[in-house]
């Protein structure tokens, strides 16, 4: 992953929402291939960025380029191709209530209009083949499945079309140890298989040590420290010491260390 | 095709015989959904009609990149398995491997066919049980009331004065709009009627009767019921959504007593006062109009309008008021607290909601018509 090329882009980002600043300057490089996560206390603006990064939100200053094309006005082809390429897993799911599981994955399929019906049949089924939910729950409606399996029909549904860059906003909030652990270990997996980019917001410390190659730190205002977790604990800024310092941080970054 | 995609990486295909005397089908380029876009059907069709050849080799190794929705494109001119010749790369091999194990798309449940009978059975039932649920809610409502007597110190006051403020105060504006319009039209039309015969001060007599005894009344319960009704069905009905009624519950506050009686209450008050208002404008709209259009002073018209209109039609009018007012809240909330966690039960909660005491209003009215038909009322002669 030396010479991987970017494929998020942050130049001198800053956003405001009326007196209140959040960000200052920010620069930040996605590359391809890796998981990069994104850390910072309650309120400081990671999932903001994040959503930035998805052009939800538009900063009060500073440019994203993601896929190598500007994310704020960039033409509606260009904005369309970028939504074919990417993949959102929202905290909560985020499912259509009023469609069934397999409209659910259907429907960005359905929105391309040049795939056929029969087509998009077997790929959903091999999308929730993929995250590991079973044919019977595919005429179920959202209100009818568990936390866990929401998580996994939202993931197929990020994964519908194929992306090369995938959002995931919190994966593991909400779900107990055991099944945080497996959506992790899918997660892992299917980023192998497809050759995934991933940019992640979490608290998880276990996520955290489990899928990420470099971690960003967001503390007032600023990126204040930007690496692999090894590098990243030995900083010193209260901050980082307070997140990887206490009995959690310190449990969870066990694995790291060699036995 | 995307202007950053390399031109050797679009999607070709070509047919070559091998050394054998065999055809091969080589596909070369990227196929992926970015990369095909609109031709992906094109090119699908194409690959399907070479597919129809007997003993084709295909050969899949130098696609530069081929996405799940083209092997499955692939996978299905196939006939869902591997043709008898098949070359493939191993990230490709792991990728088919996933197609076979892929499961069908199971049948959907089958729905029952309901009989017209049986349809009208459900819908007698569910009337039943939301009428049953209605009385349950305002016996409840009852009940709170009379624990609210023996402990005043209990009464949700502020949240009455906010319903109030809320249902009343911030729905002054519509109804006088409307009620302004309506009084110019009724007077427009009637008073050119009147004037033929040249009994153009009679237009006091049947603007103030319709006025204040039904079109004031109606007029602002079925504004109060679209504008007020639909805000509480929806405000209870994300609470539902966003669990802010458990969190009521566990704290031992109950729904009816803090969030439905001060509803009830607040638009019990609320809707008799704009009943007044929304009279008093519609009057005013239409008085002007019959002096620009015959030229009847205001002055004369509000001096004739006690003699021509009795002052129990007012109290009739304030009384449907306090009725509808409250109907509107109970039905309002009934609907409100029915609502399922999820967007689509929102939306036909609040559509249910709106319908019922729109319907319920023009009830209520006729009733009021029915029972005080011989109040209020003058007969010549």
């Amino acid at each position: 992953m030396t010479h991987a090329e970017p494929v998020i882009k942050i130049t001198g980002l800053a956003t405001r929402f009326g007196q209140h600043i959040i960000h200052e300057n920010i620069n930040l490089t996605v590359l391809k291939g890796e998981v990069l996560a994104l850390i910072g206390g309650s309120g400081s603006g990671k999932t903001t960025l994040m959503r930035q990064m998805l052009g939800l939100i538009t900063p009060a200053q500073g440019s994203v380029e993601v896929l190598g094309a500007t994310r704020y006005n960039c033409g509606h082809e260009e904005e369309r191709k970028l939504r074919i390429r990417s993949g959102v897993l929202f905290q909560q799911g985020a499912l259509f209530s009023a469609l069934t599981v397999f409209d659910n994955i259907a429907l960005p399929m359905r929105e391309l209009h040049t795939l056929r019906e029969t087509i998009i049949r077997d790929l959903v089924m091999l999308k929730l083949s993929m995250v590991g939910v079973e044919a019977q729950h595919v005429h179920k409606r959202p209100s009818e499945l568990s936390g866990g399996m929401i998580k996994r029909v939202a993931l197929a549904r990020s994964l519908a079309l194929d992306p090369e860059l995938l959002f995931l906003d919190e994966p593991t909030a909400g779900l107990d140890p055991a099944l945080s652990e497996s959506f992790v270990e899918l997660i892992r997996s299917l980023r192998e298989e497809l050759g995934l980019t991933i940019i992640m917001v979490t608290h998880d410390l276990d996520t955290l040590v489990a899928i990420s190659d470099r971690v960003a730190v967001l503390a007032d205002r600023h990126i204040v420290a930007l690496g692999p977790i090894p590098e990243i604990i030995t900083i010193d800024h209260p901050f980082i010491t307070a997140f990887f310092g206490g009995t959690r941080g310190r449990n969870a970054l066990r694995v790291l260390q060699p036995s | 095709m995307p202007s950053n995609l390399p031109a050797d990486h679009r999607a070709r295909y070509q047919l070559v015989t091998l050394e054998t005397g065999a055809t091969c089908l080589q596909l070369t380029g990227s196929y992926t959904l970015i990369s095909l876009n609109q031709s992906l059907p094109v090119i699908a069709g194409e690959l399907a009609q070479l597919a129809k050849q007997s003993g084709l080799y295909w050969d899949l190794t130098n696609i530069h990149q081929l996405d799940y929705a083209n092997a499955v494109m692939l996978w299905q001119i196939w006939g869902r398995q591997r043709p008898d010749h098949l070359l493939l790369r191993p990230e490709q091999e792991k990728m088919f491997l996933r197609l076979e194990k892929t499961a069908l798309l199971p049948e959907p449940v089958q729905r029952k066919w309901f009989l017209p009978i049986s349809l009208l059975g459900q819908q007698l039932l569910r009337f039943l049980d939301h009428l049953a649920g209605m009385i349950t809610l305002s016996g409840q409502i009852v009940l709170d009331i009379l624990y609210l007597i023996a402990h005043p110190g209990r009464i949700p006051a502020r949240e009455i004065s906010a319903n109030l403020y809320r249902t009343g105060a911030q729905a002054l504006g519509i109804t006088a709009i409307v009620g302004f319009l309506i009084g110019i039209v009724l007077s427009y039309l009637s008073s050119e009627q009147l004037h033929m015969f040249g009994a153009d001060v009679y237009i006091v007599n049947i603007l103030g009767m319709s006025i204040i005894r039904e079109l004031g009344p109606m007029l602002a319960a079925i504004l109060v019921a679209g504008r007020s009704g639909s805000a509480m069905t929806a405000q209870l009905g994300v609470m539902r959504v966003t669990e802010e009624l458990d969190a009521l519950t566990v704290m031992g506050i109950p729904h009816s007593l803090r969030l439905v009686l001060p509803k009830i209450i607040g638009l019990g008050f609320a809707l008799p006062l704009i009943v007044l208002w929304t009279s008093a404008v519609a009057l005013i709209g239409g008085f002007l109009a019959a002096e620009l259009q015959v030229g009847l002073s205001i002055r004369y018209a509000l001096t004739a309008l006690p003699d021509a209109v009795p002052i129990a039609n007012l109290w009739l009018a304030l009384g449907k008021g306090v009725v509808c007012g409250m109907a509107i809240a109970l039905i309002a909330c009934h609907f409100g607290l029915r609502i399922k966690p999820n967007t689509e039960s929102l939306g036909e909660g609040t559509t249910n909601s709106v319908v019922t005491s729109i319907t319920a209003v023009i009830i209520i009215d006729a009733i009021f018509a029915i029972a005080f038909s011989n109040i209020g009322i003058r007969i010549a002669g």
